[in-house]
C-alpha cells in the first residue's frame, strides 16, 4: 500500500503504476457530470487553490446536514467514462494529478494522465458506506444550490481512502489489458 | 400505509438481499487469493455489514425505484400512490435515498425523488385481501449500460434461434465490461416489443439467485450462460478475474414475426429489493418477491435463516 498525501507532487504521481494500491490522505473535491460540464465551458477560477495537485472524485455522495454540519452518509464512485468527453481538459486546466472512480476511462484521459502527470485511481463500485467513512470531513460544498446534491462540488477531507491504480501517467492502463483479454474469450465464445 | 413503505425502503436501501450475500461470498471465494478482485469483493461484503448495522443506504446512487404493487379491488391506487410518494419523500429526508430525480430539460433536481414517472410504480389487482408491495432499487451505473439487440445482427452472427439469444447476451455483457458495477445479475426478455422486453428483463432482478426456471429450454440456457460468462474474465469492476456475473435469469415474451428483441437490465452487484405484504395494517417483510412467485429454489427450507 502507497500512501499519498494530497496535494501530491508530479514526480510522486509519475512514480506509480497500474496495478499500485494506494491510500489517499487530504482533500479530495467530487465532481460528475454537470460539475464536469461546467469546468470545461466556464474554468470556474474558485476551484483552482483545490484541485492544482489535488485529485477529483467522480462521486455524488448521500450527505446528511446536522446542526450545519456537513457529513457523508454514502460516497462511492460513480461511473467515469461519462467524463472522457471532458476530463483531458480539466486536467490540463487544473493540473489535477489523482482521478478517482469507477470503471477506467478512455484513450483520452491516458493520454492527458501521461501529459499532465495524472493516474486514475480505481475506487470499489457500492461500497459507499465505507467510503463514506474514510471522508473523515466535509468542509465545504460549491455550487449546491445550483447543480443539486449529487452534483455539487464537495470539497472532502480523506484519510485512508483506498484504491488501485489502473490507469498510469506511462500510458499503462489495467482496462485496456482485460478489454483485449475478454474480447478473445469473447470471440471464441461467439464462434467468430 | 406510509409507515410500512417507508420501512420498504430502508430496508432495500441498507439491506443487501441474502441470496446475493450468499452469490457475491461465492464469487470472493473464486477469485485467487491477494487478486485485486478478492479484495474488492471483501470490501463489498464488508460494506454491506457496516451498512445493515448502521442503517445507511448500502451504495450512495439509490437508483430508480421500482415498485410492483398487488391491491385488493377496495384498495385505490390514488391512495397507494399518495402514501408512496409520502414515503419516497420522508426517505430522502432521512437520507435512506439520495435525491435522484432530475428534471430531463430544466436539469433542476426535484430534491425529493418525486417527479414525472419517479418513482416507477406498476398496479396491479388481485383476488387477495392484503397489500404487497415488491420494491427494486436500481442504480445508474447498470442501467447505462443496459442494452438491446435486434435478431439477426450479422456482425456477432447470431440468428434467430436459441443460440442467437445465447450470443447476444454474451454480447452485451461483453460490451457492458466492469462499467455496470459487476459482478452483473443478468435479467433477460426475449421478445416482445422493445419496451415490454426491457420492462420484462427488469421482473427478472426480482427472482431468488438460487432459483431454477421452471422452462426447461430456459434454465439450461441460464445455467449455461452462467458458466460462460463467467469464463469472460472481465471480473469484478472489470479488474479482471474468475467472477463477472452472479446470475442468469431469462424469461420469454410472444414477439411479431417481424421483430425479434433480446434485451438485457443489467444489475449491479447492489441487487437491491425488499417486498412487503401489508393485512389489517400489520406488515411482514420478506426478501421474495412476488414476482418470483413460480420460481422454486432447489433446496429451499433446508437452509437456515440468517440471525
Amino acid at each position: 500500500m502507497i500512501t499519498l498525501n494530497l496535494p501530491v507532487s508530479e514526480s510522486a504521481v509519475r512514480a506509480l503504476k497500474v496495478g499500485d494500491e494506494v491510500s489517499l490522505h487530504g482533500v479530495v473535491v467530487t465532481a460528475r457530470d454537470a460539475a464536469h460540464k461546467l469546468m470545461i465551458e466556464k474554468h470556474p477560477g474558485f476551484l483552482r487553490p483545490l484541485l492544482e495537485d489535488g485529485a477529483i472524485y467522480h462521486c455524488g455522495p448521500v450527505m446528511a446536514c446536522e446542526n450545519k454540519v456537513w457529513r457523508a452518509v454514502a460516497a462511492g464512485p460513480t461511473t467515469s467514462i461519462r467524463e472522457e468527453p471532458y476530463e483531458a481538459d480539466v486536467m490540463e486546466h487544473y493540473k489535477v494529478r489523482v482521478i478517482i472512480g469507477k470503471g477506467g476511462m478512455g484513450p483520452k484521459t491516458l493520454e492527458a494522465c501521461r501529459k499532465v502527470g495524472a493516474v486514475y485511481v480505481h475506487a470499489v463500485g457500492g461500497a459507499a458506506v465505507v467510503q463514506a467513512d474514510w471522508i473523515t470531513a466535509v468542509e465545504d460544498v460549491l455550487m449546491l444550490d445550483e447543480l443539486g446534491a449529487p452534483e455539487a462540488f464537495w470539497v472532502c477531507r480523506v484519510t485512508g481512502f483506498k484504491g488501485v491504480v489502473t490507469m498510469d501517467a506511462n500510458g499503462g492502463s489495467l482496462h485496456d489489458v482485460v478489454l483485449k483479454d475478454t474480447k478473445e474469450k469473447r470471440d471464441a465464445l461467439l464462434g467468430l | 400505509m406510509k409507515k410500512h413503505f417507508l420501512e420498504l425502503i430502508r430496508r432495500a436501501a441498507t439491506d443487501l438481499p441474502e441470496d446475493v450475500t450468499r452469490a457475491i461470498e461465492r464469487g470472493r471465494d473464486a477469485e485467487a487469493c491477494g487478486s485485486t478482485a478478492r479484495s474488492a469483493l471483501d470490501d463489498v461484503l464488508r460494506n454491506c455489514e457496516v451498512a445493515r448495522a448502521s442503517s445507511r443506504p448500502l451504495c450512495q446512487d439509490t437508483g430508480t425505484n421500482i415498485w410492483y404493487v398487488y391491491r385488493p379491488a377496495d384498495v385505490r391506487e390514488r391512495e397507494l400512490t399518495r402514501d408512496i410518494l409520502a414515503a419516497t419523500r420522508e426517505a430522502t429526508r432521512r437520507s435512506y435515498l439520495r435525491p435522484n430525480a432530475v428534471d430531463s430539460i430544466t436539469q433542476v433536481n426535484s430534491g425529493d425523488n418525486t417527479g414525472i414517472r419517479a418513482p416507477v410504480v406498476h398496479f396491479h389487482e388481485w383476488s387477495r385481501k392484503t397489500v404487497h408491495a415488491d420494491l427494486l432499487l436500481k442504480g445508474g451505473g447498470c442501467e447505462n449500460v443496459a442494452a438491446q439487440l435486434s435478431l439477426p445482427d450479422g456482425s456477432i452472427k447470431a440468428g434467430r434461434d436459441v443460440e442467437g439469444v445465447r450470443k447476444a447476451i454474451i454480447e452485451m455483457v461483453f460490451r457492458a465490461q466492469g462499467r455496470g458495477c459487476g459482478p452483473g445479475i443478468i435479467g433477460v426478455g426475449v421478445g416482445g416489443d422493445r419496451a415490454t422486453s426491457m420492462v420484462v428483463a427488469k421482473e427478472q432482478l426480482f427472482r431468488l439467485l438460487e432459483d431454477r426456471n421452471p422452462d426447461e429450454t430456459l434454465a439450461k440456457l441460464e445455467e449455461r450462460l452462467f458458466a460462460e460468462m463467467n469464463t469472460l474474465g472481465i471480473g469484478p469492476m472489470g479488474f479482471g478475474g474468475a467472477t463477472t456475473v452472479l446470475g442468469v435469469k431469462i424469461a420469454k415474451l410472444h414477439r411479431l414475426p417481424a421483430s425479434f428483441f433480446v434485451s438485457v437490465a443489467y444489475m449491479c452487484w447492489a441487487c437491491r429489493r425488499a417486498s412487503v405484504t401489508i393485512s389489517c395494517d400489520r406488515a411482514t417483510f420478506s426478501q421474495k418477491a412476488q414476482l418470483a412467485a413460480g420460481y422454486v429454489v432447489p433446496g429451499e427450507g433446508k437452509r437456515r435463516p440468517r440471525a
